[in-house]
């Protein structure tokens, strides 16, 4: 139950500790690369950059991103590497899927192995993993940069070089070969016919033989380890790391899970390292841990731990009474629910891979939503509603570790505020890194966080009240309700993962029967991934200008020290009471509504 | 910390400050309140006028309740919320108004002493005539003897006197007050109580130099500091955050009606508070910061009447706030460190020397010498023996006079004979540009006086060293507690001294000072104070003389004394009427306690929201989901009941805190991070315990009652 975690916990922390070294030493530029790679940078590397022009070069590149994506996505029906002749997707799919990748989301309104050919796999998805990844990388270098007070922050060209083919492309490869090794496909094919074990399982053709099997097959070993270290998430199967081809054992499914998990971790301690700041990048981490471990711990015990309440029932008729507004009172009972005869003890296997155990789902459920990634191996609609609460909070704090360099980056500015609030309390002005944090920070920091709440909220609220939304669920109620809320989350979070059930997936533009609310969908979170993805990275690029540019006081024992044990809490209150204060509503309509009350209204 | 118990003042001053809280201050600060409600006025305070817009959206839904007739909703609640929304707004303004009330009535006090007083003004042709302050021009000299109000702000050019300050400082014993040196500066409406003092006006009636800070004081209320901006930039973030929290709430408890209602299978849709705009505003008023929104210009103006009430009159509430950022002190030695009476102890001649040699010569280049020290040298030599008529100036002689600059003075004999003393490094200069050479023996005896914290001084006659005076200063009583609390605070504290090196060392070591800077000219002590302020520090000083007006300039915080030049009070950003040096822990106290309080009150009021939700958000959604219930952990009395009481928890909060925002935390030198676990644990834990409990007293107090249905 609890080996698969803390065996997870401690073997990524483990690696992080050296690898920030690393990662410091590539940012850095300490390195002394092989003549042809050495060559291929300097013609990548336009100079030195002031903070605008890094800015405009990595909203000109995503730019790029987003044509290149749409462009060979149209291509797909007559590009090669197609032999099951996929036609064109849906134009609102295409306009949401080329977001999705370009912003690092990989929300997926089609289903990888139904809707693609190998060659939008190829041109399409891969690139885009390896590339959009490097972005919160680099902006979190070029923070790190700015806070050290030099002038320019390096080169944006230089810095996507460096993070893809001295961090991405190694670790992608070595974990490629594992993952090939335990049976992953590599190939150009795209189908693979094989006779089932079963006679007749796939049904019988017009002459009563027995109906082979047809196995969707690609280069989904070359996909994978990116989709994960990047944290990406985009699966190549629609049912992602579910499927014994995306992940086929105990120990591909572990090293998945560490592999989503290894980056975001050793970020932070780059982060202190290159601001030869150690002591206050282990606080941070810290503070990160102990909320994943208390996500994990959440997701684990509500899920594994415990029945699944559809299946128990209620032994008696419940009675609630409704207390209208003007004080009238309606009296409601819900009748009894007799339990199934379901073995519970093991908790709520629904919609759980068991091949990996009874914790896996939970664990990777509150990991994939705490880093980002968005990947999931078990179904995020069927775990305990309050077990869920645990991934949605990963998604609204979005900084237990978070995406690449953006979960940091995500965190400065809760630290900014929480240093701007409680920091005047040891009787200074605010100051971080020594220097004054003044109101043009805060207004950055504040237009960054300003964002995330909006863009899940506000969307949440029009499709909720809209059939856009409500059109869609696949439950009624309270859960429906959360499937809308876990959409815009996710879309909002750059997460990616999917809570299902959502009519979302218009597939190819032939399809006849689209559901009808596929299109506002598509166009809602496209939108909504849009706007959450660059205006919180350009605002801290911005936010740590202004402040890096400021003198640096030395510390005295009347500065708040930023790493000790009270930083820390200070920190933790600081991310719990406003992630709290933001959210707390919606989880009670949504999560805490379905725990609470009965599933569903009595039958 | 409360400066009326404080050092200073004492009973007076305490019976002084209880007046400002007095019941006709309270009414004015009322109907002050009322006024503010204009929007042009409480738009101001962006968080409070949210509040006000609130206030009026729900007056607009009572109109439409009683015209219309909403039969789903009480009128009675609505009326109930919006009294209290406005009851928000007041107490908020109430807040705001009282301490902008405070403060000019402590301007006032200051001002009262300026009333028109009669004055012996010197007529150009020698003569004086009688005329009022009121008619006196900057430029004119007056006349005042024992006993006489001092007309006008200026400075003394002729004369020593002691002078009563009581009136501006609170302070009863008397000041003494001499022409040339630092002490030379009186005030307007003080009072000579011996001798007699010729007076040259530097100010009209009604433009002295206090009467420009007061007027400053009081326009600068509504002066925000950049603390303040960057804070309120926050808060109205704040309020904007919450607005994205709320408005989408009416369409999310609208999709849970609908389907409760297909549900339940009714005819007419089920309706619940989550789709009631007036608590939705209620519950967007609970949300916002109001309570810091509320008390935020009050903790600013409270600062400054605090500085003002330790006699510290700051020129802009900036002043303040930087003070509470310095990084180091510099302190004088002499008045600050040492009693600032340095005193001829020992003649300690050269070898070959005769003792009187000394005595004579180093009485006589103290003729110019109108300081202190330099007349103990005098009183010195004839309570060794040394004749009078001997150490009279001749007449002929030339008088050096002592200037900071040159650190010595002297007496040219009339056949031109050069008599000398000073500090050893001015005099050692000084004979080797007359070409003169130095014995070899006089280290050992600047050694010597040295080592024992004395300040060895030179004595020179003609190009021949005849010895060294040796000068001691006594060490004010307690200063090395004084030292070793603003080393608490973090405060790099830096002594400045004339004196050379090794006394220095001496005293800087006995005292527990960081660091020193000896044998300081002011140009050394600007040189000193650029280079820490380029390594990003904030530095505070303390001056009085002329020569430190650029010094004092250029410090963040410049805090002069009174008694000291108009220059000096010029160019510092505060001044001190009580003329202590040892203020400057008074004023860091201020600085630090202002922003400690801001950041108390912000951090309590956002960690306040919790609770709320955990009354509101049950409430909200009773009509449809009354499962709910399970999160109203204070188990409030009824939907309506327990958003009320949230209300009105969020309303009185304002008031019970005004004393603390106007108070102030108190600051503890604890260092930063015993102060932040301290600040954490009473504000934020405290902020996130005591709504729960305020919440759920003032529903059982509705309910008892018979407040509620």
């Amino acid at each position: 139950m609890w080996t698969l975690p803390i065996l997870l916990l401690a073997v990524t922390i483990l690696i992080s500790i050296p690898l920030s070294r690393y990662f410091a030493w590539i940012m850095e530029g300490r390195y002394h690369a092989p003549r042809v790679l050495a060559w291929f940078e300097e013609r990548l590397n336009s100079g030195q950059q002031d903070w605008k022009q890094y800015t405009i070069a990595l909203l000109v590149f995503n730019t790029m991103l987003f044509i290149f994506g749409f462009i060979v996505l149209c291509l797909q029906p007559i590009a090669p590497l197609n032999p099951l002749g996929r036609g064109i997707l849906a134009p609102s799919t295409i306009f949401n899927t080329v977001i999705s990748f370009m912003t690092n989301t990989n929300l997926q309104h089609y289903s990888g192995d139904q809707h693609l050919s190998n060659f939008s796999q190829i041109f399409f998805i891969l690139p885009n993993m390896f590339l959009s990844a490097s972005v919160g990388f680099c902006a979190l270098t070029a923070i790190i940069r700015a806070f050290r007070g030099e002038r320019t922050l390096g080169n944006y060209f230089v810095d996507m070089w460096r993070v893809v083919v001295y961090i991405y492309l190694p670790a992608a490869l070595i974990i490629g070969v594992i993952f090939m090794h335990e049976g992953m496909p590599m190939t150009y094919a795209s189908e693979q016919t094989v006779t089932t074990l079963e006679p007749a399982s796939m049904g019988v053709d017009d002459h009563g033989q027995a109906k082979p099997q047809n196995i969707i097959v690609g280069p989904v070993a070359a996909v994978i380890p990116i989709k994960m270290l990047g944290t990406n998430g985009g699966g190549f199967y629609g049912m992602n790391a579910a499927v014994p081809l995306e992940n086929p054992t105990g120990l591909s499914n572990f090293v998945t899970t560490f592999a989503m998990m290894i980056f975001p971790f050793t970020l932070v301690l780059m982060y202190g390292r290159m601001l030869r700041r150690i002591r206050h990048s282990v606080v941070i981490y810290s503070v990160m841990l102990t909320m994943m471990v208390g996500l994990i711990a959440w997701a684990v015990y509500w899920d594994s731990m415990r029945p699944n309440p559809a299946f128990t029932g209620t032994a008696l008729a419940r009675d609630y009474q409704l207390t209208s507004p003007g004080g009238g009172k309606r009296d409601i009972t819900v009748p009894a629910v007799a339990s199934l005869p379901v073995d519970q003890r093991l908790g709520n296997l629904e919609g759980k891979e068991l091949r990996f155990g009874t914790s896996a789902g939970a664990v990777f459920s509150a990991i994939t939503t705490d880093v980002t990634c968005g990947a999931v191996n078990a179904e995020h609609d069927s775990l305990n509603p309050i077990s869920s609460l645990s991934a949605f909070t990963g998604m609204w704090l979005n900084c237990v570790f978070g995406g690449k360099g953006v979960g940091m980056i995500n965190f400065l500015l809760f630290l900014i505020i929480g240093v701007f609030l409680a920091g005047q309390m040891v009787g200074r002005s605010p100051e971080y890194l020594g220097r004054k944090v003044e109101a043009r920070e805060m207004k950055l920091a504040v237009i960054a966080l300003l964002v995330h709440p909006l863009l899940i909220l506000g969307p949440s609220g029009l499709y909720a009240a809209t059939s856009w939304g409500v059109g869609a669920e696949s439950n009624p109620a309270a859960h429906g309700f959360s499937q809308i809320v876990y959409q815009y989350s996710s879309s909002s979070a750059n997460n990616g993962s999917a809570f299902d059930g959502l009519g979302v997936t218009y597939g190819l533009n032939s399809n006849p029967n689209p559901p009808a609310e596929a299109v506002p969908l598509d166009i809602g979170t496209g939108l909504v991934m849009l706007f959450s993805r660059y205006l919180p990275i350009v605002a801290p690029i911005a936010m740590a200008f202004y402040l890096g540019r400021k003198k640096v006081a030395p510390a005295s024992l009347g500065t708040m020290r930023d790493n000790t044990a009270t930083f820390g809490f200070l920190m933790l209150g600081t991310i719990l009471v406003i992630g709290a204060l933001l959210f707390l509503p919606v989880a009670a309509l949504g999560p805490l509504a379905e725990h609470f009350g009965p599933i569903p209204f009595g039958g | 910390m409360d400066i009326t118990s404080g050092p200073y003042g004492r009973d007076r001053k305490a019976a002084r400050w209880r007046e400002l809280f007095s019941a006709p201050l309270a009414m004015e600060a009322v109907k002050q309140s009322f006024v503010m409600l204009r929007p042009d006025i409480q738009w101001q305070n962006p968080v409070m006028f949210v509040v006000e817009v609130g206030a009026v959206l729900t007056l607009a839904f009572i109109v439409r309740a009683l015209l219309v007739g909403a039969a789903a909703f009480s009128v009675s609640y609505f009326v109930a919320l919006d009294i209290w929304l406005w009851l928000t707004v007041l107490f908020a303004n109430f807040a705001t108004a009282f301490a902008e009330a405070r403060g000019r009535a402590q301007a006032a006090v200051l001002r009262s002493t300026r009333v028109s007083t009669p004055a012996l003004r010197l007529r150009a042709d020698g003569g004086t005539e009688r005329v009022t302050s009121i008619e006196l021009q900057p430029g004119d000299q007056v006349l005042v003897t024992a006993g006489e109000v001092i007309p006008g702000d200026g400075e003394v050019i002729d004369g020593v006197a002691s002078v009563d300050e009581s009136a501006i400082t609170g302070e009863s014993a008397p000041v003494i007050r001499e022409a040339g040196g630092d002490r030379s500066g009186v005030t307007g409406g003080t009072t000579v109580l011996s001798d007699r003092i010729r007076v040259r006006i530097v100010a009209g009636f009604g433009e002295s130099f206090l009467d420009r800070m007061i007027a400053l004081v009081e326009g600068a209320v509504r002066q925000r500091t950049p603390n303040e901006i960057a804070l309120t930039l926050v808060l109205t973030a704040f309020s904007l955050i919450f607005l994205i929290v709320v408005v989408p709430l009416w369409p999310m408890a609208y999709n849970a009606e609908q389907y409760m209602t297909s549900y339940l299978g009714l005819s007419t849709p089920l309706t619940s508070l989550g789709t009631d705009v007036p608590t939705l505003v209620a519950l967007l008023v609970c949300l916002i910061p109001t309570t810091i929104g509320a008390l935020l210009a009050a903790i600013g103006i409270a600062g400054m009447d605090r500085a003002l009430r330790a006699n510290i009159i700051a020129k802009s509430g900036r002043a303040v706030e930087t003070a509470g950022d310095i990084d180091t002190v510099l302190l004088d030695k002499t008045g600050t460190i040492t009693l600032g009476a340095r005193r001829a102890s020992a003649f300690l001649p050269l070898a070959g020397v005769p003792v009187r040699d000394l005595q004579v010569a180093a009485a006589l280049a103290s003729a110019g010498d109108r300081t202190p020290e330099g007349q103990s040298i005098v009183t010195a030599a004839l309570a060794a023996g040394t004749p009078a008529a001997q150490i009279a100036a001749a007449p002929g002689a030339e008088v050096i006079e002592f200037s900071a600059q040159t650190r010595m003075s002297g007496v040219d004999l009339p056949d031109g004979t050069p008599i000398r003393k000073g500090a050893p490094d001015a005099i050692v200069d000084y004979l080797r540009q007359r070409g003169a050479s130095v014995p070899g023996g006089i280290e050992g005896l600047i050694a010597e006086a040295a080592a024992g914290g004395a300040t060895p001084l030179l004595v020179s006659h003609g190009n021949r060293v005849l010895g060294v005076v040796v000068l001691q200063d006594t060490l004010k009583p307690n200063i090395e507690g004084r030292i070793a609390l603003l080393r608490r605070m973090g405060l790099r504290t830096i002594m400045i001294t004339g004196d050379n090196r090794l006394t220095a060392a001496t005293i800087a070591k006995r005292v527990g000072v960081d660091d020193f800077l000896s044998e300081a000219t002011p140009e050394a002590k600007l040189r000193f104070l650029r280079a820490e302020q380029s390594a990003g520090k904030l530095v505070a000083m303390m001056g009085d003389g002329t020569n430190d007006a650029p010094a004092l300039a250029q410090a963040d915080v410049g805090l002069a004394m009174n008694s000291g030049t108009q220059a000096a009070k010029e160019a510092g950003n505060m001044v001190d009427l009580d003329s202590d040096p040892t203020k400057l822990i008074e004023v860091v106290e201020i600085g630090k306690q202002l922003l400690m309080t801001r950041g108390a009150l912000t951090t309590f009021s956002i960690a306040n929201d919790v609770a709320k939700y955990f009354a509101i958000v049950p409430a909200l959604f009773a009509g449809t989901l009354p499962w709910l219930k399970a999160i109203d952990i204070m188990h409030l009395h009824s939907p309506t009941s327990a958003i009320l009481s949230a209300v009105i928890f969020n309303a009185l909060i304002i008031p019970l805190l005004i004393p603390v925002a106007l108070k102030g935390v108190r600051y503890r030198p604890l260092g930063a991070d015993a102060l932040l676990r301290r600040n954490l644990l009473v504000w934020g834990l405290g902020g996130v315990i005591v709504p729960f409990i305020g919440i759920k007293l003032i529903d059982v107090v509705m309910v008892a009652l018979h407040l509620v249905a």
